[in-house]
């Protein structure tokens, strides 16, 4: 890489970071605290009803699931909002105007959102010790389901904010496509369970469901068992990550919502 | 060498609007040019294309030699843009913001923060280098964009309407700061709908009007073909009673008249005229900027042939 793109790439890295350090209440605060409560009411009020799953308590078993829905989450609103809000303060003609090239532009952006996700889950861990001993199997399944994971959500929430015309439009696909998908995503639940509820057709459909697969190889890093293919599963998001990554390079290169 | 060829330049957005017909553009460079137009003409689409923030139509631009189409990594690095409307971050500081601005450039952070200080002090803002950008009033935020045009040290300095929402003093400062920088070599194209901005720092100029050129020329020669002038004389009363052998003259109202003068026949008849009639002139000025008659002139006859060809 020359050393122009890599500076260039290192500032839209720097100016992304400062925006969320500099509004940390509104974008590092918020998953402490939901995490918190989901950990209070499911791990301890009820999961002791629930009883054991696969030979994990039902506490341990929900705390791979509710970081990666942290990670999920602060990857996509950051980039997609940051995104936006350059767009909306035409700020990011400060980028368009300067010999950028997209791929640069693309892997600021989402280097932002990776540094929001991984502070976040190891913020989201750090909490999970006040309610359970944590176990780690695979570190290095942690790592890379976290890092694929993360740049996946954030190129995805980058798609999102390129398109956005309005603020209503990057809080739409959160609510309407991405938490149906996470808590369908075995967060909560393991592939047995869903036996007892549903006929084999929708069992079929929720294990389409990406984040499913995720949630599980992440799981697996944790407990060392796991309801998926942890190759599978990473291929999955390999895949998945170079789609996103050409759609978005499409789009900006072709100026969408950017350019007149 | 040519820091500006542009060539058929045209541009229709969506929705229809033909912004710009085919525009063909040269600047030298080390020029300082004024890109002239009523509000509409499409001065700041053709800038915005020239700064790769608008997708042209049609047609070819050369910065430095640099075809965007081709070369887009040197175009840019050519040019600063001053943008007519405020496009920074509301909530970064300015250092931030020019330091930043000259990253996405490729200046070495090291060196951006030297210039960050250098800049930001010349143009009087380094006392806010810490204040957010929302925390500026119009003129220091014009300034700013100014700061940060300049932080990767273009050879082109692009300003749409840099002086839109300026106070007097610091209009005069930004000139200084502007002539300044061109006699350093920095080529230097304006827009402005101060016309008298224009006559005093630009020393070549375009007009265009709905889209096209209709005057490409240098300031001297644009002034040169000005034949008449018009005088507005305040007079202790009478004005309605008044006509000049060989001058056009109006009444505005008892106490006010205006004379149209030819160049070269120069005031003395107008006041032995007034004399003899024992009329006191309390003041005389000119009716307007000289250039400004002209503008209002070449825009007119533009529109007119507009309406006749359709
Ligand atoms: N984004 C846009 N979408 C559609 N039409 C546009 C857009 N931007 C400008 N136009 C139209 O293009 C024409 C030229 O506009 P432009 O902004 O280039 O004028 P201008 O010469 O800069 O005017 P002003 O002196 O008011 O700044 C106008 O008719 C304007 O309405
Ligand atoms: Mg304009």
């Amino acid at each position: 890489m020359s050393n122009r793109n890599m500076t260039a790439l290192y500032t839209i890295w720097i100016k992304e970071c400062t925006r969320f350090l500099r509004i940390w209440v509104q974008t590092l605060v918020p998953p402490a605290i939901t995490m918190s409560l989901y950990f209070v009411i499911f791990g301890k009020l009820m999961g002791d009803r629930i009883g054991p799953i696969d030979g994990s308590s039902y506490m341990e078993f929900i705390v791979p699931g509710l970081i990666m829905m942290a990670v999920i989450t602060s990857s996509y609103s950051n980039v997609s909002s940051s995104f936006f809000s350059a767009k909306f303060q035409r700020n990011v003609e400060e980028i368009l105007v300067a010999p950028v090239p997209t791929w640069v532009v693309i892997m600021g952006f989402v280097g932002g959102g990776v540094a929001r996700a991984s502070i976040i889950g190891v913020v989201v861990i750090f909490v999970s010790m006040f309610f359970v001993d944590i176990k780690i199997a695979h570190y290095a399944v942690i790592i890379v389901t976290t890092l694929l994971t993360s740049i996946l959500f954030a190129t995805a929430g980058l798609i999102n904010g390129i398109y956005a015309k309005s603020f209503d439009d990057i809080s739409i696909i959160p609510t309407f496509v991405l938490t149906p998908l996470t808590y369908l995503g075995g967060v909560f639940y393991s592939a047995s369970m869903l036996e007892k509820v549903f006929n084999d057709f929708w069992q079929g459909v929720i294990q389409i469901n990406p984040i499913y697969h995720m949630v599980n190889a992440f799981r697996y890093g944790f407990l060392g068992s796991a309801d998926v293919n942890i190759i599978l599963a990473l291929s999955m998001l390999v895949g998945l990550n170079v789609l996103l990554f050409a759609v978005a390079y499409r789009l900006l290169s072709t100026g969408t919502g950017i350019r007149t | 060498m040519k820091a500006l060829d542009i060539k058929g330049l045209a541009k229709t957005y969506k929705g229809g609007v033909q912004a710009l017909k085919g525009v063909d553009l040269t600047v030298e460079e080390g020029d300082f040019f004024a890109l002239l137009g009523p509000n509409g003409a499409g001065k700041s689409t053709a800038i915005g294309i020239i700064s790769s923030l608008v997708n042209k139509s049609s047609g070819s631009v050369k910065v430095f030699g640099h075809d965007l189409a081709t070369d887009i990594v040197n175009a840019k690095s050519c040019i600063g843009l001053v943008p007519q409307e405020f496009n920074f971050n509301q909530f970064e500081t300015l250092f931030q913001i020019v330091v930043n601005q000259a990253g996405y450039y490729g200046v070495p952070r090291s060196i951006a923060k030297e210039r960050a200080e250098k800049y930001l002090k010349q143009l009087d803002l380094w006392d806010k280098r810490n204040s957010a950008g929302r925390e500026l009033s119009g003129g220091m935020k014009r300034r700013l964009m100014i700061a940060r045009a300049l932080m990767h040290e273009p050879r082109m300095l692009i300003l749409d309407e840099p002086t839109a929402g300026v106070d007097i003093e610091v209009r005069r400062s930004m000139w200084t700061f502007l002539k300044k920088i061109n006699e350093e070599g920095i080529t230097i194209i304006l827009t402005t709908h101060y016309l008298e901005e224009a006559e005093m720092l630009c020393r070549n100029i375009a007009i265009i009007d709905e889209g096209q050129i209709v005057k490409n020329t240098s300031m001297k020669a644009l002034l040169a073909t000005l034949n008449v002038e018009t005088y507005v004389f305040d007079i202790a009363s009478g004005a309605n009673k008044i006509s000049i052998e060989g001058f056009e003259t109006r009444a505005n109202d008892d106490q006010t008249l205006e004379v149209d003068v030819l160049k070269k026949g120069g005031l003395n008849p107008v006041f032995e005229e007034l004399s003899k009639r024992n009329i006191q002139v309390m003041s005389m000025r000119n009716k307007s900027n000289r250039l400004e008659e002209l503008f209002v002139r070449l825009v007119e006859a533009n529109q007119a042939k507009g309406t006749t060809n359709e």
